[in-house]
């Protein structure tokens, strides 16, 4: 890694982190941040891991449905927690934690059929790991080596996109399309998109016009909003004066809000959505209630902002543990289970771990390529003047 | 280009040599292309029932319908963002920016998306869309109206920036444009939308990305692209009739330039004016005098000169035939050039 330092060591003109205490505005905000969800909250597992049932919203759900959740959970939570480590090593130029939103990325990201499509993010993690990819495939783009490795066409899962936003308008786009192509209705190869994107983004223009511009052309696209009450250092109340899923209203489609630490639930919500969509009863809001327990990116400092009693508050409502005690309640999974998918996850983080070490610094001629389909003279010549240059030097290398 | 063809469902097949206007041309080379492939969309404010504020999509919607000719919302980042999700999804937009003074609500969606899908993903996405910009003055038009803001997409890597000067090239490079599969801004002179000149609709077209030599001539060269074309023939033709023979250029493609014919001029007559609209800092016209001063510094015997607008705000129209380069300030560059 060339110099991850200067995106993670403070300058020296910084003050300690301990020196600025949150502002009172700003533990009001935080304190309300962590309030129930509302009357309105599809839950249907509670933290203390117990079943209720919901009039609209109700999931038939196996054990070994439920085991596949949990395992879900518990390898992207180590992954994601692996990569924290691997930029702390400096191994990586910087990391984008989902810690705490595992439920709501795994219960969208699992209610996706193959032939529907995703845009992200670039927290997205979860969702990566549902669309089949792995996590080592999107350290590249952290560690500096690429811009984003997987293929958006074989996954399905458009690159990660970091401008806040912006793919919001690209997904209403890939929604027109599908519909124009005849993939919204009864049939069988009907398809829906489905969109990420955080509570910060929900004041960019970009997704303001995503939502009309999906909302008369019907398009086939579900929103779905994380809320984990921080845009960096804003809590949500900066960003809206009214609970986020009630802003559908206004451009004409339900909006709904989800416990987005209970992955019944939200998968439950994700897949009515999605099969609305596919219908052709789109676009629909999910606002995904969650906490991002860790901070914005490890270059950030929750500490500057928000009080540790937040943070203890939400951990009692973790999505992963809720779900361990109704399958143990439930007897539905033993000891070995618990120990097989913890083994899993050692495993996976030791994969990672040894992909991200090698993952290769490219040729820089690599600059220099793919930045058009069809070619640039200018450019063509641009890069051959540099390699002449590195070529004049001794041994051809400087 | 692929074979040209003018099969339009309405009518009998035209002569192959039409006298058009600039807008006709455009609309009629939107039509060809969507004949040609239905994977072809026209988007923009008002392009559909009413054929655009300049009516160059006129008909298109009548005969291709609201599926493939959509008056879009008024959200030109909207216009741009779903275009990306559009042609991920094999669609080739044609977005139409109504006035270029309002394309800067997409140039988020443009800068960050349009030009680095292909790169940030190795080449596995392709974005084979078109953003029609009408550009430029003198139509005495109020604020945002008028404005050539060309350099900034010729400075975005990942995009390429080509303007047509005449009927032929607007009716060609528009089909050559929606067959790229790179993003191309397509910048339109709306001054001279309803200027004349034959169209042949069956002959082979020059390559998009190359620049023209229009008018020959042997003691100055001047470059110049859009609304400027005609400036800089009218000023050779008025040079002439004092005994002094320029050469013109019409560079057509902005990014990539194409200087080779520019070069090739300036090394036989030894002078060049660079002529455009847009205010002349950090601009094309720089980076052409850049260009050639380094290609061809032992053929020059005078500095490259710019004739561009100015570097200030674009004026009140009453103003706008100051700001606006004329034959007068042409020739009295080619006066300073030659008198070096």
């Amino acid at each position: 890694m060339s110099s991850p330092e200067k995106w993670t060591q403070p300058g020296p003109d910084s003050p300690p982190a301990t020196a600025a205490a949150p502002t009172a505005e700003q533990v009001i905000a935080g304190l309300r941040a962590t309030d129930e969800g509302g009357a309105d909250l599809v839950q249907l597992l509670t933290p203390e891991g117990e079943r209720v049932a919901h009039p609209d919203f109700d999931i038939d759900i196996t054990a070994e449905e439920l085991r596949g959740l949990y395992r879900d959970m518990v390898l992207v939570r180590r992954a994601d927690r692996e990569a924290n480590a691997l930029q702390r090593k400096g191994e990586l130029g910087l990391w984008v934690p989902l810690l705490g939103q595992e439920a709501a990325q795994i219960g969208a990201g699992r209610a996706l059929k193959p032939a529907d499509m995703a845009f992200p993010s670039y927290r997205e993690h979860g969702v990566a790991w549902c669309r089949g990819i792995q996590p080592h495939e999107v350290l590249g783009m952290f560690r500096g080596t690429d811009n984003g490795s997987w293929d958006p066409v074989e996954h399905r899962f458009h690159p990660y996109t970091i401008v806040i936003g912006n793919q919001v308008l690209n997904a209403a786009g890939y929604a027109m399309g599908q519909k124009f192509d005849g993939k919204v209705g009864d049939d069988a190869d009907s398809e829906a998109t489905m969109c990420f994107f955080g509570d910060g983004a929900t004041s960019q223009g970009d997704v303001h016009e995503g939502f009309v511009w999906a909302a008369v052309y019907d398009a086939p696209l579900v929103f779905f909003c994380q809320n984990n009450q921080w845009a960096i250092s804003e809590p949500t109340e900066r960003q809206s004066r009214l609970p986020l899923y009630q802003r559908a209203r206004g451009y004409g489609f339900p909006g709904i809000r989800v416990d987005g630490n209970d992955v019944l639930a939200t998968l439950a919500v994700s897949r009515w959505a999605l099969e609305e969509c596919r219908q052709g009863n789109g676009p629909i809001l999910i606002e995904a209630f969650t906490y991002r327990m860790d901070a914005h990116t490890t270059s950030d400092d929750p500490s500057r902002y928000r009080l540790s009693d937040e943070l203890e508050l939400w951990k009692l409502k973790d999505p992963i543990e809720r779900v361990k005690v109704h399958l143990v309640k439930q007897q539905w999974a033993d000891q070995d289970f618990f120990d097989s998918v913890e083994a899993d996850a050692e495993e996976l983080a030791i994969t990672m771990r040894e992909h991200c070490v090698n993952l290769a610094t490219p040729p820089a001629e690599r600059m220099f390529s793919e930045v058009y389909a069809e070619g640039n003279p200018v450019l063509e010549a641009q890069r051959d003047e540099f390699l002449a240059y590195h070529a004049g030097f001794a041994g051809g290398e400087r | 280009m692929a074979a040209p063809t003018m099969n339009r469902p309405t009518s009998d097949a035209p002569a192959a040599v039409q006298t058009l206007t600039i807008a006709k041309a455009i609309n009629n080379g939107l039509r060809a292309a969507m004949e040609a492939n239905p994977k072809v969309l026209v988007m923009g404010e008002d392009v559909g029932k009413l054929g655009g504020v300049f009516r160059i999509t006129d008909g298109l919607q009548k005969d291709f319908g609201e599926q493939r000719v959509l008056d879009t919302p008024l959200s030109e980042s909207g216009i741009i963002g779903t275009a990306v999700g559009l042609a991920i999804r094999g669609y080739r937009p044609v977005c139409e920016i109504q006035f270029e003074g309002f394309i800067f609500p997409g140039f988020d969606q443009i800068v960050s998306q349009v030009a680095k899908l292909h790169f940030r993903t190795q080449g596995r996405l392709k974005l084979p869309m078109v953003i029609r910009v009408p550009f430029g003055g003198g139509i005495g038009a109020v604020e945002h109206h008028s404005e050539s803001p060309e350099s900034y997409f010729a400075h975005t890597a990942g995009l390429k920036v080509v303007s047509c000067s005449n009927p032929a090239d607007a009716y060609w490079m528009i089909q050559q444009a929606i067959d790229s599969d790179d993003p191309v801004l397509f910048f339109e002179p709306k001054r001279r939308y309803y200027e004349k000149g034959e169209v042949d609709t069956t002959a082979v077209p020059a390559p998009l990305h190359a620049s023209r030599v229009l008018r020959t001539g042997t003691d100055a060269t001047l470059v110049a692209y859009g609304p400027m074309v005609r400036v800089s023939l009218d000023a050779a033709a008025a040079a002439a009739e004092e005994g002094r023979s320029l050469e013109v250029v019409d560079l057509r493609t902005l990014s990539p330039l194409d200087l080779a014919p520019v070069y090739d001029s300036v090394r036989r007559t030894g002078r060049l004016v660079v002529v455009s609209e847009a205010p002349g800092e950090s601009s094309i016209a720089s980076e052409i005098a850049a260009k050639v001063q380094q290609e061809c510094f032992y053929s020059l015997e005078a500095p490259v000169l710019r004739v561009t607008g100015f570097d200030t705000p674009y004026p009140p129209s009453k103003l706008e035939e100051e700001f606006l380069p004329d034959l007068d300030r042409v020739l009295h560059a080619v006066d300073r050039s030659l008198a070096w």
